[in-house]
């Protein structure tokens, strides 16, 4: 076993954890965090993205172990103070999700890709998102509401 | 006046839970004492089992269980069984575990049950099947010349149907100017649901179970495998669909996992879960289409369709599944007129086993395969007659003074104006323009194609009486109770389910409409068989146009009660009420009303109430409409192909559809571009592949392409209404057509791209390797 | 998706990392685990052990050097592509880095993981050959600087021994340099990649170094289409290309796109890697 401490969403945990153990596991068993979702075993589909250390990560690749003394953001950690992040209001707004079951991976991708680049074209928007994948939206509605949420944190930075 | 709530574009009242990760997926569920289960699969497509030692698994620790065909066998476990039964079908015996044969890989053979997901997985590494393969055969045009898969249906052929008149089809061809022919393929998809299948099964103390699964009908779960596998009464075993992500058809069906994991979980009374990986549901979900077909054409010297003549292979995989023998039979054939009054038609189709996975309904389910064999051999006539394909369509339309219209295959199209829905994405584009665009582009070596697709889709799937005459082991109604508390809150509950569609805003906009209350007001329930009637489930676009309307019925039925409550308090005859915005008033005098929350709250004190009427405010109904409904659409892609790679990009695609009234426009246009992009999937990079021996080549995501993102434009939309006449709610569906149209309008566009290399036809998925070598096979041979 | 057993190490420095793989005949170095984590949890690797270098700062560093870059074995795709020192040095490189998986891989996984890993499907080794990359590895006995070209032995094989770290990547200045690919629709892998380095005099190409990969089991240096580039203006570029994959005998195909295909379309690629080269500023 592997001693890990880590903080996921602002609160410290510590465990003991099988080396094997994945991240992904780690936060959706032994954390009960089940927002994070997997939707693949290859590390294509990006429904199992968090943020580790502020930046986007498959957390079905990464170990527990790994991750030990990471700051971690799970979907369930972005609104703050009861209020949603623009990205979760953008993705509501303009009907960026139908089954839900890929939207946190890909939320907190578009955190990400906003970090690095607050006013995205279509194309950027497009491009990096390319590692999570919507069977239900044809991306059109992802692209709006990544698009939405620029214009509402370019109007009101954090 | 309120705010009228049918046609609005209202935000999803699901979304706040899904976008903070607060959503409830089976594979979330964790139970107190819950054991994992995982399967051992078969390696081989065909093999006997000769020897199956668990002992080394046996021995792990934090192993359970383990158990194998001969434990379901000799429990009892009945066959899984098909829900639609053809003339002649035959039908193999479909064991939940595989006893002493395997049919294709992945079938499942043992399963481990163990404390934990990864221990699980550690024991059926170790155990040891001894399999002595058998001869292979997974192509659908083999099968017939294969080795038998089931001794119930020599050649493999689990039946032969056709519709149509051959004669008048044969004559047809005879006076024909111009004919038009193909051999094509319709790909094998994967459907690739983003939540991978799951289950957690968890007994009672006196034989009671509860099911939690991915699943699009739970009820129909419920049935086959309470009543028809596993000897489950049904006031015993409830099934919940929580929410579950996507479906398109493949959670439809009843699998082995979900049987076995129901069995293995009352055999030890302890609650098991199993989740699919994504590699396991390449394997194991059902797969669509899978066609060869051989179809052509015939038309006179203007352009006019003569005849048609179909002659189809279908691939059913290994086993038919609960909807399989209707998707290419009557989910297909019966859609071959498209959108033309074609005079004579004839459509064969064989259905065979192979050694694959089953297939069954896929978004879309038959009516993609037919109108790309409908679109396709429309925009070759057009190659052949050298008209131009969007003129050949308008020449051959359905009037709109021809409705109903009686094809000569079997359906009766309820209305539409296909014209104009091709006028419309005409002007959209600018059609005269882009023809242009596209002249002056090949003078510059830039090849551009605009490709048409006009279809039609049969969907509301219903009503009962009509499919149970074609074999359909099952009725198609919907069911609905709204029910209004005291306090004038609604709560309504549904048969339908919705595992992305939105039902929870929109048939809560039926509601708000129809009580005049505010939408926060109602609460929508589905997919819990404890709390729901009886209901059939979601899939052929049916949820708004046979549960919605049951939904809008039910309405109707209280208002009707509210009138008469209402007219009981105000002294009136109930003949001079009315009710409008959540008010029920005697007409020309609105001084004398009573408010829905007044009559609300009357309904269940009954202190001052009508002497012969029931208190309580809650109507039930089961709506069977009384026929399907017909959406229709012209979709048109424009592509560019690079002629040095054969790579293909969608410049742009525009729909426009008529699904009849919308009932929220935003929700409607999603579904528009989830179907195409699943169309543009099919028709650019997906493809189920298995070898000659049968092994699965796509097995991940690494090797089934997905779309994603950046392969796609933005989607236009458009429509144009045409409400249905068969429903209250005038909706006709929208959850297929995009991924209806899509296939044949972009191989059109790319063929179209390719005519200045003569090429005239490429099979799904269009990859830039068929591209490139169809462009440099006709250089070579120009 | 659920990894088999094994026992795990974590590395303080690269000689404990070492001494710990001389310990563990069976361990594997573990560094952002983006080659190799997908495989273990698919139980197509099974090693009885992890050795995490993923803590030894000193590997994280990229630095100038000679004229060229030294990257150390822990920079991420993202940081490669990012680094202003690799886009001035050698963008090929960066541009590699920015096109391999996704943002998400880009965050986690490195260089040194990548190239030991030897994928041939892979974009880095691709431009690391054509750039005369060294690869530097560390074992019992010390430093070694490990030429690409004799780095990449055969389909994910590499000359590093058994208990060798590889601890960083040093790219000789290669400012006219570029990288394309042709990306399978599923993996994003290159199906073909081709990467060109030019010097220039004018219009006049001095020296050439051209290599592809994706379509061949390890990356393959051009020499033809270098030899025949040599004193030749960009109008040119077009001819010697087509040539491209001449003598080449081992082409890789799948059901995506076949070796015949693959070959087809290597000139096209190795044009535009050219071109893309010659246009740097």
């Amino acid at each position: 076993m592997v001693p890990i401490t880590l903080s996921v969403n602002g609160k410290q945990y510590t465990s003991e954890v099988e080396p094997r153990l994945l991240l992904v596991h780690y936060l959706r068993d032994t954390l009960g965090l089940t927002g994070t979702h997997v939707g693949c075993d290859t590390s294509q589909c990006g429904a199992c993205t968090v943020l580790v250390n502020g930046e986007s990560v498959k957390s079905c690749t990464i170990l527990a172990a790994q991750a030990d003394g990471a700051s971690i953001t799970t979907i369930e950690g972005l609104a703050q103070g009861g209020k949603l992040h623009p990205l979760q209001e953008g993705f509501w707004e303009m009907h960026g999700l139908q089954c839900g079951f890929c939207t946190p991976g890909m939320i907190m991708s578009a955190v990400d890709l906003l970090q690095r680049n607050p006013n995205p074209s279509e194309e950027e928007i497009r491009e990096g998102l390319e590692g999570n994948i919507c069977r239900c939206t044809g991306y059109h509605n992802i692209v709006r509401a990544v698009q939405y949420a620029a214009k509402q944190m370019a109007a009101e930075p954090a | 006046m309120a705010t009228q709530m049918i046609g609005s574009s209202i935000k999803r009242v699901e979304d706040p839970r899904f976008i903070q990760g607060k959503g409830t997926y089976t594979d979330d569920i964790k139970l107190p004492g819950m054991a994992h289960a995982v399967f051992v699969r078969s390696p081989y497509a065909h093999a006997k089992i000769t020897g199956i030692d668990t002992s080394a698994a046996q021995a792990m620790p934090g192993v359970v269980a383990i158990y194998t065909g001969q434990d379901t066998q000799a429990d009892g476990v009945g066959s899984n069984p098909t829900g639609w039964l053809l003339p002649n079908l035959k039908v193999p015996p479909h064991p939940a575990l595989a006893v002493d044969r395997v049919n294709y890989v992945g079938e499942p053979v043992a399963v481990i049950i163990a404390d934990d997901p990864y221990i699980a997985h550690d024991a059926a590494d170790a155990v040891h099947v001894d399999y002595d393969p058998l001869p292979v055969v997974a192509a659908p045009d083999k099968a017939m010349d294969g080795p038998t898969i089931h001794e119930e249906a020599p050649g493999n052929v689990a039946f032969d149907w056709s519709i149509g008149d051959q004669a008048q089809t044969d004559a047809a061809f005879a006076n024909a100017a111009k004919v038009a022919k193909v051999h094509l393929i319709n790909n094998r998809l994967i459907p690739n649901a983003m939540e991978p299948r799951s289950c957690v099964a968890s007994p009672g103390p006196t034989g009671e179970v509860t099911l939690w699964l991915t699943s699009q009908n739970p009820h129909i779960h419920r049935l086959i495998i309470g009543a028809f596998v596993l000897n489950l009464p049904e006031q015993k075993f409830r099934v919940v669909a929580p929410d579950v992500g996507g479906g398109f058809g493949s959670k439809i069906f009843i699998y082995s996992d979900e049987i076995v994991v129901t069995w293995a979980a009352m055999k030890l009374g302890r609650a098991i879960k199993w989740t699919s990986t994504r590699r396991e549901a390449n394997m194991t979900d059902a797969h669509g289409r899978d066609h060869v077909t051989d179809a052509e054409m015939a038309f006179d010297a203007n352009g006019k369709i003569l005849g048609f003549r179909v002659n189809t292979i279908a691939n059913l995989g290994a086993y038919p599944t609960l909807f399989a023998p209707a998707v290419p039979t009557y989910l297909y054939g019966t859609l071959m007129s498209g959108q033309y009054p074609i005079p004579a038609i004839y459509c064969h189709v064989t259905g065979v086993y192979t050694n694959t996975v089953p297939v069954d309904a896929y978004r879309g389910a038959g009516r993609p395969e037919a109108t790309f064999v409908v679109e396709r051999l429309v925009d070759l006539g057009a190659g052949e007659l050298g008209m131009d394909p969007a003129e050949l369509r308008r020449v051959n339309f359905v009037r709109p003074d021809q409705f109903p219209f009686q094809t000569q295959v079997a359906l009766v199209y309820d209305s539409g104006n296909y014209e104009a829905a091709l006028n419309r994405a005409l002007e959209r584009l600018n059609y005269a323009d882009l023809r242009r665009q596209q002249e002056e582009g090949r003078q510059q070596g830039r090849y551009i194609g605009i490709g048409f697709s006009s279809a039609i889709e049969a969907c509301g799937l219903a009503p009962s009486s009509v499919v149970g005459s074609l074999g359909a082991q099952a009725g198609q109604w919907e069911s609905a109770i709204v029910r209004v508390h005291p306090t004038g809150k609604v709560t309504v509950q549904t048969g339908s389910h919705s595992h992305g569609q939105g039902h929870e805003t929109t048939f809560a906009q039926i509601v708000a409409d129809g009580l005049g209350v505010p939408i926060e007001d109602v609460a929508i329930q589905h997919g819990d068989t404890a709390q729901s009637p009886f209901g059939w489930g979601t899939y052929g676009s049916r949820s708004a146009a046979v549960g919605g309307s049951a939904v809008a019925v039910s309405v109707k039925k209280l208002q009707d009660k509210i009138k008469r409550i209402a007219a009981h308090l105000l002294e009136a005859n109930v003949e001079d009420m009315e009710y409008a915005d959540g008010k029920a008033f005697v007409r020309g005098a609105p001084g004398r009303v009573k408010t829905f929350g007044e009559v609300a709250l009357m309904a269940h004190l009954a202190h001052q109430y009508p002497p012969d009427l029931e208190p309580g405010l809650e109507a039930t109904t089961f709506f069977d409409p009384t026929n399907f409904t017909f959406p229709f659409c012209t979709h048109v892609a424009v592509v560019e192909v690079d002629a040095n790679t054969g790579a293909v990009d969608v410049l742009r695609y525009l729909a426009v559809d008529d699904v009849g009234n919308l009932i929220n426009p935003l929700i409607v246009d999603g579904q528009i571009h989830g179907g195409v992009v699943q169309g543009i999937g099919q028709a650019l990079w997906e493809g189920a592949v298995y070898s000659e021996d049968g092994q699965l080549l796509t097995g991940t995501m690494m090797d089934y392409a997905v779309p994603k993102a950046a392969y796609l434009p933005m989607i236009e939309t458009d429509q144009t209404v045409t409400p249905a006449p068969q429903n209250p709610l005038g909706v006709k569906g929208v959850g297929e057509i995009g991924a209806i149209a899509a296939p044949a309008a972009v191989v059109n566009a790319v063929v179209d791209a390719l005519k200045p290399f003569g090429v005239t036809h490429l099979d799904m998925p269009v990859t830039s390797e068929k591209v490139y070598q169809a462009i440099h096979s006709q250089a070579q041979g120009a | 998706m659920y990894p088999a057993k094994f026992d795990y190490y974590r590395a303080g420095s690269v000689g404990e990392a070492i001494t710990l793989l001389g310990q563990n005949p069976d361990a594997k170095i573990i560094a952002g685990g983006h080659s190799l984590l997908p495989l273990m949890k698919l139980r197509l690797a099974t090693p009885a052990a992890l050795v995490d270098i993923g803590r030894i700062e000193e590997l994280k560093a990229i630095w100038e050097e000679n004229g060229g870059v030294m990257i150390g074995a822990l920079a991420t795709h993202d940081r490669i592509a990012n680094s202003d020192a690799v886009k001035r040095v050698a963008p090929a490189v960066a541009e590699a880095a920015a096109h391999v998986g996704d943002q998400q891989v880009r965050n986690r996984g490195t260089i040194g993981g990548n190239i030991a890993h030897a994928d041939p499907a892979s974009d880095l080794p691709t431009v690391l050959l054509a750039l005369d990359a060294e690869i530097v590895v560390q074992g019992p006995n010390g430093q070694r600087r490990i030429p690409a070209a004799d780095f990449f032995v055969d389909l994910m094989t590499t000359s590093m021994q058994p208990d060798e770290v590889l601890t960083a990547v040093f790219v000789p200045p290669a400012p006219k340099s570029a990288y394309v690919k042709y990306a399978h629709p599923a993996s994003g892998y290159a199906m073909v990649g081709a990467c060109a380095a030019l010097d220039m005099d004018g219009n006049t190409i001095r020296r050439a170094r051209i290599a592809i990969g994706g379509a061949t089991p390890t990356p393959r240096r051009l020499i033809g289409v270098e030899a025949g580039l040599v004193g030749q203006g960009l109008d040119f570029v077009s001819t010697v290309a087509s040539s491209a994959g001449q003598g080449i005998d081992d082409w890789m195909g799948d059901i995506q796109a076949s070796s015949e295909y693959r070959r087809a379309i290597t000139p096209v690629f190795v044009e535009r890697a050219i071109n893309a080269a010659a246009g740097r500023a």
